[in-house]
């Protein structure tokens, strides 16, 4: 199969396009590596969705929830662990990090499975109800989130080793991005290695492409996508995690702001395309920092707009999956 | 007559009927049986929102679209109103600009979100629609200059509508406004259940049960569903239009916000997908849920009410009334 390098390109351009528009060195670095760290959290969180929605054709409108209860689990960890999250070494600060996002991705993974066989079992191949049960889960589950945790929001404080930023000559990067660019990265090369080098990864392409096929070959397809979507919620956890900690502050409306922005990215990439998830969500995140700072009035239109231009582009988003 | 009035489409059980005789009833002459500004104020929500669950139904019920944009139609007619009312002055001719430009502007963005999204499929459309919303959303609350940002915008209603007016004795100007609240949406829910029985209305079901089939048999499934979200829009406007009438506020929260949204496919689907009168017993249910239901079930209502729509998605998706009509 050819490979299609032109959606990654647009990446460069954009970046390139922008920089005259910002003018100064240091300001366009800065932004960029917010971008980029901002697109692969949305990534990190996004790529469940998509991979779902590619093998099973079900769309989790409620993928939101999962977002704000890693969220909310990671908060909790890391309020407790305030010994840690304090301390002056960087090594407490990262344990106490990893222990809430263990948590927040254990938690909304266990959330997942359950979500899967109560929500979305019942429902396989209607996509009028799946749409509106998984919302229904959506708005059950934000509720139980403001039983658990009440109503207000939390705020969190970043430790003392992420706080504050890196200065490379005059150009000034924050440590929190550094760190969140290194695990969006790391997510990507896994799921990328998983999805290329694995059996189970094989069986995942396969399924997205042709379902009917791999289950005739002696597969159960059924296993196979319970399995993603568990990991999908997980990693939407360890976004929501690494988001609440990014914004320094948790409500229950997280899932609800981040899900737009998801739904974007996915939409963008081509519903079901991991590669293209990621090269959208690397977009939006890139977009939205150079406008922000641009335009900020209109920063949230301007994701609209770029998807409104890339689908004028490409109908079926940047990478369309076979099948569809 | 009464079989004309409602375009032929009879509730067809004996306790929908009495259901509904008793809710129009009651709203008609809730201002004398309910005394007290509260009770006004819920009677005047129940008509909005009936109007406004309708016209949601009109897409989801009957063409089997999911638009999480319909309050953004509603909130165009909301602030159409009041930005007429507040660059105007308090005068007919503002209601008039204001309703106008509100029914313009909802149908020329149903038409480009319809052109653009509903080619693809149900899933396409009702991510997109919720992404327009959410920035349409932002955008309202960032133009402060215009719609007062998110504190909203307060301002004065024709004389005709104040308190202090007197029509007659006993009659005054918040009664007027009321009734003017009632009729357009009596005559709205009318229209639309003519909409929804005339050939267009089954050319619609057609498009739900089977779009391919319907494109096959000759129907351009894109411009019948462009249309029935440009005719849903325009009704969700005027709804929101009578809301800012009646309020003499509009502000995000209580036009624009995702929580409408959660009400709206709540009314809908409890009361029933498919039939108007689903939606207006929804909308009844769900009002007076909010209103004094809170005090019954405490804070967390909405989980109960969630947790039911999940129920009713599943074992009854033709919701109340589909329940009442089985009998």
């Amino acid at each position: 199969m050819k490979r299609d390098y032109l959606p990654l390109l647009l990446i460069p351009v954009l970046a390139a396009a922008s920089f005259p528009l910002v003018g100064s060195w240091s300001s366009w670095v800065t932004l960029s590596v917010a971008g980029l760290a901002m697109g692969l959290m949305i990534f990190i969180m996004a790529s469940g969705l998509t991979l779902t929605f590619g093998l099973m054709d079900v769309l989790n409108f409620g993928h939101g929830a999962f977002i704000a209860v890693g969220a909310f689990v990671a908060a909790s960890v890391m309020l407790a662990l305030g010994a840690w999250m304090g301390a002056d070494s960087l090594w407490l600060n990262l344990a106490a990090i990893g222990l809430a996002v263990l948590a927040a991705m254990a938690v909304s993974g266990a959330l997942g499975l359950a979500f899967e066989r109560v929500i979305v079992r019942p429902v396989y191949g209607q996509h009028l109800k799946q749409i509106l049960v998984t919302t229904g889960g959506l708005i059950v589950a934000e509720q139980l989130l403001k039983v658990v945790w009440g109503p207000d929001q939390i705020t969190l404080t970043r430790p003392a080793a992420l706080r504050g930023a890196i200065l490379l000559g005059d150009v000034a990067i924050e440590k929190y991005r550094l760190l969140a660019m290194a695990i969006g990265l790391a997510v990507f090369a896994a799921l990328a290695l998983t999805l290329a080098r694995t059996r189970i990864g094989l069986l995942i392409r396969a399924g997205v492409e042709n379902g009917e096929m791999v289950e005739s070959l002696g597969y159960r397809i059924r296993r196979l996508f319970v399995g993603v979507f568990v990991v999908g919620s997980a990693l939407a956890g360890l976004g929501g995690a690494m988001w609440g900690l990014y914004q320094e502050t948790v409500t229950a409306a997280i899932g609800a702001q981040v899900i737009v922005l998801v739904f974007i990215v996915i939409i963008i990439g081509g519903l079901g395309s991991v590669g293209g998830c990621f090269v959208g969500a690397l977009l939006v995140g890139l977009t939205a920092n150079y406008i922000g700072f641009l335009a900020p009035k209109v920063a949230l239109g301007s994701n609209i707009l770029l998807m409104a231009l890339i689908l004028l582009w490409r109908p079926q988003g940047l990478y369309p999956v076979a099948k569809r | 007559m009464l079989k004309s009035l409602l375009s032929d489409d009879l509730p067809k059980s004996r306790w929908l009927a009495l259901l509904l005789v008793a809710i129009l009833i009651g709203l008609a002459v809730a201002p004398f049986l309910f005394p007290g500004a509260k009770s006004l104020n819920v009677a005047a929500r129940i008509c909005v929102f009936i109007v406004l669950a309708a016209s949601f139904d009109l897409l989801l019920g009957y063409t089997g679209i999911v638009s999480f944009a319909h309050t953004m139609f509603f909130g165009i007619g909301a602030y159409g109103v009041a930005i007429a009312l507040t660059r105007m002055g308090p005068g007919w001719d503002a209601v008039a600009v204001g309703v106008g430009a509100g029914l313009v502007l909802a149908i020329a963005l149903a038409v480009l979100i319809g052109l653009f999204s509903l080619r693809l499929r149900t899933i396409f459309f009702a991510m997109i629609t919720l992404a327009v919303a959410s920035a349409f959303a932002i955008l309202a609350s960032q133009l402060s200059d215009l719609t007062g940002g998110e504190d909203g915008l307060n301002y004065r209603l024709p004389v005709a509508l104040r308190p202090s007016f007197k029509l007659f004795e006993g009659f005054n100007g918040r009664l007027l406004d009321y009734y003017i609240v009632f009729f357009v949406s009596l005559a709205l829910l009318l229209g639309m259940l003519r909409i929804v029985n005339s050939p267009f209305g089954s050319v619609l079901m057609a498009i739900r049960e089977n779009p391919f089939r319907a494109e096959a048999i000759g129907y351009r499934t894109v411009v019948y569903r462009t249309l029935a979200s440009c005719i849903a829009a325009a009704a969700a406007a005027l709804a929101g239009a009578l809301l800012a009438l009646w309020s003499a506020q509009a502000s995000p929260d209580t036009t624009l916000s995702f929580d409408i949204m959660v009400d709206i496919l709540l009314m809908v689907v409890i009361g029933g997908m498919g039939t108007m009168y689903g939606a207006v017993v929804g909308a009844v249910l769900l009002v007076l849920a909010q209103n004094y239901l809170q005090a019954l079930l405490g804070d967390r209502w909405l989980l109960w009410l969630g947790l039911a729509f999940i129920l009713c998605v599943y074992f009854f998706p033709t919701g109340i009334v589909g329940r009442l009509r089985r009998r």
